[in-house]
Parts: C-alpha cells; structure tokens; sequence
C-alpha cells in the first residue's frame, strides 16, 4: 500500500506541469458547479475559482510553511510553473490578440494620468499609514510607501535606500496585501465603480498596478477586459521603481 | 501550422521584454518598464499588419487563442501560489499600507472615467 502511494506521488512530481493542469481543472469544475447551482450564476465562477485558489494557497503556506502557497507541496510543485510569471505574461499578451488599436488610443490619456496618480496616491498611503504606526525616518516610510505600490517597488527602492531586512519584509507582506484585496475585491467591487468598459479596464490597471491583482481581478469580472488593464498596469512597477527611490523618496525626507 | 500562432505570440513576448528591460537600464532601474505592454502592442500591430496584407489562416490564430483561452486557468493557478501566509503575517502595518492603498485606489476609477478623452 505505501508502495503505491509513493508511485503515485512519485509520478505527479515528476509530471509537475500535468498535474497542475489536473488540480486547476478540479478547481476550475468545482466553482463553475457552484456558481451554477448555489448562486444561480450571480457569483462569477472564475472569481470563485480564484478565491478559491487563494485558500488552497493559504492552507498549503500553512501546512509547508513555504512562501508558495500549494506549489510548495511536491506533488504541486507544477502550479508554480503554470501560475509563474512566464506563463501568466504569455497568456497576457495572447489576450491582446484582436484588439482594436482604437480603443487603447481613445483612452490613453487616463490611462497615462491613472498610472501616475495610481502611484503617487498608493505611496503616499502606505507612507501615512507608516508614520502613524510610529515610523519616523524618511528611509522606512519611502521603504513601507513604496510596498504599497507594488511588492516589488518595496524591496527595490528599500535596497535602493538602505533600509533595515525587516522593514523590507514588510513593504513586501504590504504589496502581498494589495495584491490579494485586488484579486477578492475586484469582483465585489466592479459594479459600483463603472468597472465594465475598456477605458475603466485601463483606468483599473493603472491605478492598482498589481500584476497579478489586476490579471485575476479582471479574469474575474470580464475577460474581454483583461488585456487593457493588462496593457497599463504593466508600466506601473517600473514607473514605481523609478519615482519611490527618487521624487517620492525626496519629498519625504523633505517632511521628515 | 498551429506553431506559426505560438512562435510569432513568444516573438512579441520576448522582444517586449528585452524592449522593456533596454528602456528599465535607460532610466537607470532594476525593473522592467512597461514589457508586456510593449509586447502586446507589437502583437496588436502584428495582427493588424497581417490582417491587411496576407491571412493568418484559422489554425495559425489558434496557436494564439488558445493560450488567450488557457488565461483563466493560469491565473487560477497564480492565485494557489501566492503568499498569502506572508500578507497575513505582515501585521496590522501591511494590511492597512496595503488596504488603504486599494481602496483609495478603487474610489479614483469613476472619477478618472470622467476624462474626455
């Protein structure tokens, strides 16, 4: 008996990328089955899908105590290819495919104004909130500012400054946080802010900015939408790696 | 050929992000600017391109749609990996730095919207 369970798990390492398919495709059958029958379809089954998803990764980090939600379980390990960043932006720009130039010109202003203001206005957050929770050092409040843009701003532009592992640490858990209040919120609250046309897609992305909070967000509303929340918040981490340890950093030590 | 679809996808993607790295080392930051944009535009162009002067042909396009299509379930997969443990164990700091940020962030759409042009 143990034998056969060692193939099997065995087998499923070895075939990581298969497996992956196996388990996203349970998950993927299990919500449509209860958007269907439980929520009469009012409940989007890829949002529950990915809502989903999120709980298989929270009880796999607690299980491994790894940083990889379920891909750190072995026979899982394929979801960490499936759900890498190589894949998500390949099927990122697959999305692109038949869209109309028009449309990303017509609102390609807000778009460019979104993602500045989406950045400042998500620094400047996560800077207040670090000086009410007693930070006083221009250093740890651009370092925690900055994770608030994005969970790769934080530890580029803390390198970047000098500050202290911990603070860096938690600029990324602030980032993380973005990301996955996106990714649950996204469809809780698309409705009641006009989240629905192409030009508030790209508004969407340029204000959040998360990679993947955006991606799933998206996926979980309309997925018509996704290559034009795509298209802009794919500027955002760089826009953000180039203003937090520059401008941003000076204004705050000019307060501080 | 079904490959022609995928080989010109992964061409925009790559080409995207060397793009995208050139113009991060430009500005002198350790990130990607804008890569995966650059690569959807070339993808877009390409298309368009293509389009006009000669067809794609059916199944060459399913070398792309088909990983248009798979685009759920890898995000359904990306969800499964993330660290959620780790935002958790951020504190009351990351989930209010990140919390406010997403929600000052949603309340600007509409308002953004409002732009003409």
């Amino acid at each position: 008996m143990m034998d056969l369970l060692e193939v099997i798990n065995s087998v499923l390492s070895k075939n990581g990328l298969i497996t992956s398919f196996i388990f996203v495709g349970c998950i993927v059958w299990v919500s449509y089955f209860i958007s269907d029958k439980l929520t009469d379809g009012k409940f989007h089954g890829s949002a529950l899908a990915i809502l989903l998803g999120l709980l298989f990764a929270y009880l796999g980090g607690t299980y491994t105590g790894g940083e990889q939600g379920v891909a750190d379980i072995s026979f899982l390990s394929g979801v960490g290819l499936l759900g890498g960043a190589m894949l998500r932006d390949f099927a990122i720009v697959a999305t692109a495919y038949g869209v109309r130039f028009e449309d990303l010109k017509s609102s390609g202003l807000a778009g460019v104004l979104s993602l500045f203001i989406g950045v400042i206005l998500s620094f400047f957050a996560g800077a207040a909130v670090a000086v009410i929770f007693g930070y006083s050092d221009a250093t740890s409040i651009t370092t925690i500012g900055a994770g608030a843009v994005t969970f790769v701003v934080g530890p580029v532009t803390g390198s970047a400054l000098g500050a202290s592992s911990d603070v860096i640490a938690l600029s990324i858990a602030a980032g993380l946080v973005k990301s996955i209040l996106v990714m649950v919120g996204t469809p809780f609250l698309a409705k009641h802010v006009g989240l629905n046309n192409p030009k508030s897609a790209m508004i969407f992305g340029g204000l959040m900015g998360t990679n993947s909070g955006v991606a799933a967000g998206l996926a979980a509303v309309d997925p018509k939408l996704v290559p034009y929340g795509a298209m802009t918040a794919t500027f955002y981490t760089g826009l953000g790696c180039l203003l937090a340890p520059s401008f941003l950093y000076l204004i705050i030590h000019i307060i501080y | 050929m079904v490959i022609y679809g995928v080989a010109l996808l992964s061409f925009c993607m790559v080409l995207g992000i060397i793009l995208g790295e050139l113009l991060g080392r430009l500005f002198g930051v350790d990130a990607n600017i804008g890569g995966i944009g650059i690569a959807m535009l070339l993808l877009i162009f390409l298309s368009d391109y293509f389009k006009k002067s000669f067809r794609l042909g059916d199944i060459t396009e399913k070398g792309i749609t088909f990983w248009s299509m798979i685009y759920i379930p890898i995000v359904v997969a990306m969800a499964s990996k993330q660290n959620v443990l780790g935002a958790i164990d951020g504190g009351l700091v990351a989930l209010f730095a990140g919390g406010i940020a997403v929600l000052l962030s949603f309340l600007m759409i509409p308002i953004l919207s409002k732009i003409k042009k």
